[in-house]
């Protein structure tokens, strides 16, 4: 309970629960959280947890974040567990739903990929071919992508 | 629309409902009898990178069966100033009915899919695909075996470069066809492929002496070893004309073992081969030609009547 409270204590907004010990940052940027001009952000990073030893938390005040955005969370915190606050409660709980597809997510590494052209205006695709282990290839060149180098390349 | 960028677009049965096609369309292919099955149509054959050989025989293709073909010239286009592919595909989707597509980037066919309305054919992107090859590829060995079953293929050369011999054994082993590799050490098929292989129960074996193959073999294909794969000279000359087969080489072979080449060859087939009955590579590169037009026709959505030309 006193480890919830903690998470909770905000009035109003995002806490994303249960992020892979050191990937916070990296999460922040794949949400669009700016640091210069943003909500008030709090980080714990590095938390002893049961679930997956060590963990980092995200919240972010103001603001609610949508489940489209949350699913661009899949690649790199696939387990992480969300919750919506509203005066100082738990509103809403949310899970991170790794699609089919991820679209505008992260882009293909292969060098030889047609994607690597920073002018062709189709979307990056990548296709989720297994969700455990994580396996996802570029849907025009089909080359499977290594999860690290991933993502290090989110949009 | 009915693209075909990979084999893996293609189930067992439709390929051998195309290989039926292409085998009816052979007269056609000839030029032995006129069939106008895609007259009024208008093929779009972008090739950015050259290949004569493929860009003929699709051009051929649709000709013979009444068709238009409009090219697209890269050098000194629109493509050379810079212009994206989706952008190209735009204008081609305007021009044409069907479009083919040869890329040096690997993934422009499925883009090129992805930006279009019209059906694509990928005849090669970078690295990656090249299926109608492997369908031609196919064609061949069912046309002088009778079937793709049980049937012993040694596959000669670069194997870990080769997107040819990668596409071509993936669709073999779909069949139950025996492999066996013949390269190199340091040009061997790629780990993670012939685990692949494996996984649908086939027997792949993998030797660096082509001689002990011959006797048991039904299929030899032989690839050449290009030099433009290694980072220096002497890496090449390591391993450049280690496979030279000539006719004599040949003396113990099954008497309709086939010989099988993807063209050119450098110096890896001795032309006394060509005068044996083994030899396969000429009529191999003429397959081209109905296998395509059974690919543009299944694309277009034209059915291919059970009595061509009647
Ligand atoms: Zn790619």
């Amino acid at each position: 309970m006193s480890e919830m409270r903690r998470v909770t204590a905000i009035c109003n907004g995002t806490v994303v629960d249960h992020i892979p010990s050191g990937k916070a940052l990296q999460v922040m940027q794949m949400l669009g959280v700016n640091v210069g001009r943003s909500n008030p952000i709090s980080l714990v990073m590095n938390v002893p947890s049961g679930k997956v030893g060590r963990k980092d938390v995200l919240k972010i005040e103001d603001r609610e974040l949508t489940q489209s955005e949350l699913d661009r969370l899949a690649l790199i915190a696939p387990n992480a567990s969300v919750a919506i606050i509203r005066n100082y409660s738990v509103a809403e709980k949310r899970e991170i739903e790794l699609g089919k597809e991820l679209v505008n997510i992260a882009r293909c590494s292969f060098w030889n990929c047609i994607t690597q052209n920073d002018r062709e205006p189709l979307p990056h695709k990548l296709r989720v071919v297994s969700s455990e282990p994580l396996e996802v290839r570029c849907a025009y060149c089909g080359r499977a992508q290594d999860m690290e180098e991933l993502a290090g390349s989110v949009i | 629309m009915r693209d075909l960028i990979t084999m893996d677009d293609l189930s067992n049965d439709e390929i051998i409902e195309i290989l039926d096609s292409a085998e009816r369309l052979l007269p056609v292919a000839m030029g032995e009898i006129y069939a106008p099955l895609l007259q009024g149509k208008v093929l779009g054959n972008l090739f950015f990178e050259n290949s004569t050989r493929t860009r003929m025989s699709f051009e051929s293709a649709m000709k013979r069966l009444g068709g238009e073909v409009v090219n697209l010239s890269s050098v000194g286009s629109s493509v050379a100033k810079g212009e994206t592919l989706y952008d190209t595909m735009q204008m081609v989707d305007g021009y044409s009915d069907i479009a083919v597509i040869r890329h040096p980037r690997q993934g422009a066919a499925q883009y090129s899919a992805d930006a279009v309305e019209i059906p694509i054919l990928n005849a090669g992107d970078g690295a990656g695909n090249h299926p109608t090859q492997t369908m031609l590829d196919l064609f061949t060995i069912r046309q002088a075996h009778g079937t793709l079953e049980d049937l012993n293929i040694v596959l000669v050369g670069d194997l870990r470069f080769g997107r040819t011999t990668h596409s071509l054994s993936h669709a073999l082993v779909r069949f139950g066809t025996k492999l066996t590799l013949v390269s190199p050490e340091t040009l061997r098929m790629p780990n993670e492929i012939v685990r692949d292989l494996q996984s649908h129960g086939v027997d792949v074996t993998e030797t660096e002496d082509l001689a002990s193959t011959i006797t048991e073999a039904d299929v030899i294909y032989m690839t050449r070893i290009q030099k433009e794969r290694f980072p220096d000279e002497d890496e090449y000359a390591k391993v450049a004309g280690v496979y030279k087969m000539t006719a004599e080489d040949l003396s113990g072979a099954k008497s309709n073992m086939i010989v099988m080449h993807p063209l050119p060859r450098v110096n890896e087939i001795h032309p006394s081969v060509d005068e044996t009955a083994h030899a396969c590579y000429f009529k191999q590169a003429f397959n081209g030609v109905p296998t395509r037009m059974a690919l543009l026709c299944r694309s277009l959505g034209v059915d291919v009547p059970k009595e061509v030309g009647e």
